[in-house]
């Protein structure tokens, strides 16, 4: 036997009870990673997570890209986030170029990232749905997010991938009539998905599976570092709207979503209840916004930094915080990008909860953490 | 361009059967002929009119207008058109393929989406053929370190010991493959059987998706037959009999989920943890363990398991039609049939037909299968409808339920049937 194998793939000496099951990366249940569970009987022993499948280098790929051209290939890591994840960036060009946004620029900014943060909720939630057998609930919510991406492709011209958001502003004007539609959707939108408490959150049996499974304490939860609806959910009042609000969110009355159980139930809820708040921030963003104005600042082509400079911005995105480090010298391209996701921080909770758990709650645990793949391995 | 499906050209099929005459007569009178010799042996022939009913006299007099309605008949008394076509298989499996398209559109209805809608003219009405053509010319990949006999027969004695099922349950007065005097227990003994091959299979994959998946099942089925055989005693002791005719014809008046309607729901929660189906879908829990004790099964042998499955559903909503529901009895809504068409005979034109031996169903027989199939297709409704609200339960949840709450319930539902039969009221002898 090689003793220099890695851990994953040495042999081990186990207790013959003890079964090694790879769940992942082919699995219908296990997204773009593996996690190797050691299960006795129907009880999980062990539990290592092993992501990486999907990682893409985004952090090396945008140091041969000028600041703006980062833009398009930095959203990738979650699609259905993309407004989110760009914004953090965003921030940070901003901040090392000396810009200042225009006002209206920023609104349309906070209800893009809202819209955002609602359309993946919804595929986050069809898929917790699926994961637990609840077929309904994977297709309802894959429906209704239909209603929201439509107004994405109104306001950026694309469905997913949207690459609005540009140091200085947004890329576009919004379209005419926009606020009107808006309001309209996501008024419909809000009636919709208050219906899902009726199929899905107040079910009784989803209510008897998910209860008082995989308990993240209070302590284990700020312990272990994780972020977003999961630390909320675990009864941290911890929200970077509020705590550190970026562009024009300390205007705007954002009211964060807590519980205190801290079990599956609670972080599959916080979201859910995210959602609601997203839709009555968007509605108050729409009223605050001035009605016309510049949307963007002119940069100079090809734009560079200042010198060896640093700067570290975040955003609450949909999965917990999310920050970006950007690193600039004196040339076009940045010199260092490191982004740091709440996927990652999040998943670092999953053996602990796992440990004692049943074999059939390790999906509704699993994907109760918020936790995105792709985004995990950038 | 593809040289998997050359054209088909009528004149090459025609050369490639003349160049393979000699082969085709020598297998013809091979095999053919004895295997037709011992189909003969052991079907019994119809006796018309003093004579025996050979397969050549039949095809002679089909030729005859007069002659072809009793032979017809003499056919549908034969064991064979019962097992292959009527009470049987076929009518079972006719069911099967209308649940299965009504589940997907329904379900698609229920989740705001179409559903099946290109694959046949009409809503998509064809899809079920389609799949069923995709399955059969799909590969059958066998696990290398699969134990091949066991994995090959599984399926196969899966959809056997579901047609089994479907034998014993009366359809209309007279229409059932075995009428047997232990009905009930003959039920319990092909519902008991099912573990087994869902464990063999389970185990002969050797792989550790299915073993799981295969021990959940065991389990799920062992506990919820205990809370399904005590929730059918209450219908024993109130009837006094096994036979399930019998059963259906003591409920003339009144079906037995009037008295005892704990019974009924007790049955009808442990069907749906029989069948696997959403939310005791746990032995097929697919973010768990892929797709459970079937995940290394493909192509037709899918299929098959598939097609067992559905016999199942079927022969389990029966079940409960036969037991709780009154099988076929129920208010004569079928008309009557015209008496002037056997005495004047049909008139067409200048020709009158007169046919002897119409006609070929009796009024009480096609009414009693109208409201069983009206019946049994309500059943099966209530049995897909819950896939569309529930999500899936956990094993641990599944068990409390069988072994504390649906045995003590049966045990009330019993002593309910015992009280009814003490009383007088109902039962053998009883005054209702």
């Amino acid at each position: 036997m090689n003793p220099e194998l890695p851990p994953g793939l040495a042999l081990q000496k186990v207790d013959e009870r003890i079964m090694t099951l790879n769940v992942g990366p082919q699995h219908p249940g296990s997204g773009h990673m593996r996690i190797i569970v050691q299960i006795d009987g129907d009880f999980i022993v062990a539990c290592d997570p092993d992501p990486g499948y999907v990682h893409r280098g985004e952090e090396k790929m945008a140091e041969y890209r000028n600041y703006i051209t980062n833009i398009p290939h930095l959203e990738r890591p979650v699609i259905h986030d993309s407004c989110n994840v760009l914004y953090p960036y965003v921030l940070g060009v901003e901040e090392i170029l000396g810009i200042e946004v225009p006002e209206r620029a920023k609104y349309i900014r906070v209800i893009a990232s809202e819209l955002n943060r609602c359309i993946y909720t919804m595929y986050w939630l069809a898929i917790y749905g699926i994961f637990l057998g609840h077929s309904t609930m994977f297709m309802w919510p894959a429906g209704d997010r239909e209603l929201l991406i439509d107004l994405m492709e109104k306001m950026t011209g694309a469905r997913v991938t949207h690459a609005h958001f540009v140091p200085g502003g947004v890329r576009n004007d919004l379209p005419p009539n926009f606020e009107d539609v808006c309001l309209r959707q996501v008024n419909y939108f809000e009636k919709r998905i208050k219906e899902y408490a009726a199929i899905f959150y107040d079910n009784p049996i989803l209510i008897a599976r998910t209860k008082d499974t995989g308990i993240l304490s209070r302590q284990d939860a700020i312990r272990l570092g994780t972020t977003g609806s999961v630390l909320r959910a675990s009864g941290v009042d911890y929200d970077l709207r509020k705590k550190e609000p970026y562009d024009v969110y300390e205007e705007l009355d954002v009211h964060t979503n807590v519980m205190k159980e801290g079990d599956s139930y609670a972080r599959s809820k916080v979201p859910w209840l995210d959602m609601l708040e997203s839709c009555a921030i968007i509605r108050q963003a729409l009223q605050k916004m001035p009605k016309s104005g510049s949307v963007r600042v002119k940069l100079k082509p090809n734009p560079k930094g200042k010198g060896l400079d640093s700067v570290y911005k975040r955003v609450e995105s949909g999965r917990g915080s999310l920050g970006c480090y950007i690193v600039s010298d004196a040339k076009p391209e940045p010199y260092r990008v490191k982004m740091s996701v709440g996927s990652f921080r999040n998943l670092i909770a999953l053996p602990y909860l796992l440990k004692g758990e049943k074999l059939g709650n390790m999906p509704s645990v699993y994907w109760s953490l918020n936790y995105w793949p792709v985004e995990a391995d950038r | 361009m593809s040289v998997i499906a050359p054209n088909f050209k009528f004149s090459e099929f025609v050369k490639s059967i003349l160049d393979n005459l000699f082969w085709i007569l020598l297998i013809f009178t091979l095999v053919g002929i004895p295997a037709v010799q011992i189909v003969l042996f052991y079907i019994e022939m119809p006796v018309i009119d003093g004579k025996l009913l050979t397969p050549f006299l039949a095809l002679t007099w089909l030729a005859d207008p007069s002659r072809t309605l009793p032979i017809l008949k003499a056919f549908m008394n034969t064991d064979l058109f019962r097992i292959a076509a009527f009470p049987g298989f076929g009518f079972a499996a006719l069911i099967a393929a209308g649940t299965i398209f009504v589940e997907r559109k329904m379900l698609a209805k229920l989740q705001l989406r179409v559903g099946p809608f290109y694959c046949g003219k009409v809503e998509g009405i064809l899809q079920l053929m389609g799949d069923g053509l995709k399955l059969i010319s799909k590969e059958i990949i066998i696990p290398a370190k699969a134990d091949k006999p066991i994995f090959w027969a599984a399926p196969v004695i899966f959809v056997a010991t579901a047609a089994a099922f479907v034998a014993l349950i009366p359809v209309a007065p007279g229409w059932v493959v075995a009428d047997v005097d232990v009905g009930l227990l003959a039920v319990f003994a092909i519902i008991g059987f099912f573990p087994i091959i869902t464990i063999l299979s389970a185990w002969s994959s050797n792989s550790k998706f299915p073993f799981i998946g295969g021990i959940r099942a065991l389990h799920q089925m062992v506990s919820f037959e205990i809370p399904l055989i005590l929730s059918l005693l209450g219908v024993v002791i109130l009837t006094g009999t096994l036979n399930l005719s019998e059963i259906v014809e003591s409920q003339t008046n009144f079906p037995w989920i009037i008295f005892l309607p704990i019974g009924a729901i007790i049955f009808f929660i442990t069907i749906l943890a029989e069948l696997e189906r959403i939310p005791f879908d746990l032995p097929e829990a697919e973010s768990e363990i892929v797709a459970g004790w079937l995940t290394e099964f493909s192509g037709m042998i899918y299929g098959l398991v598939q097609l067992g499955t559905y016999l199942k559903l079927y022969a389990f909503a029966a079940l409960f039609v036969v037991l709780f529901l009154g099988g076929w009895t129920g208010p004569m809504i079928w008309p009557p049939f015209p008496e002037e068409i056997i005495t004047d005979g049909i008139v067409m034109g200048p020709i009158t037909a007169k046919i002897p031996g119409l006609p070929v169903f009796s009024q009480e027989m096609l009414n009693g299968v109208v409201w069983f199939v009206i019946k049994t297709v309500g059943v099966i409704f209530f049995i897909l409808l819950p896939r569309g609200v529930f999500p899936r339960i956990r094993i641990d949840m599944l068990l409390s339920l069988g072994w504390y709450k649906l045995i003590g319930l049966a045990f009330v539902n019993i002593f309910i049937a015992l009280g009814l039969l003490y009383a007088g009221v109902l039962g053998p002898g009883g005054i209702l």
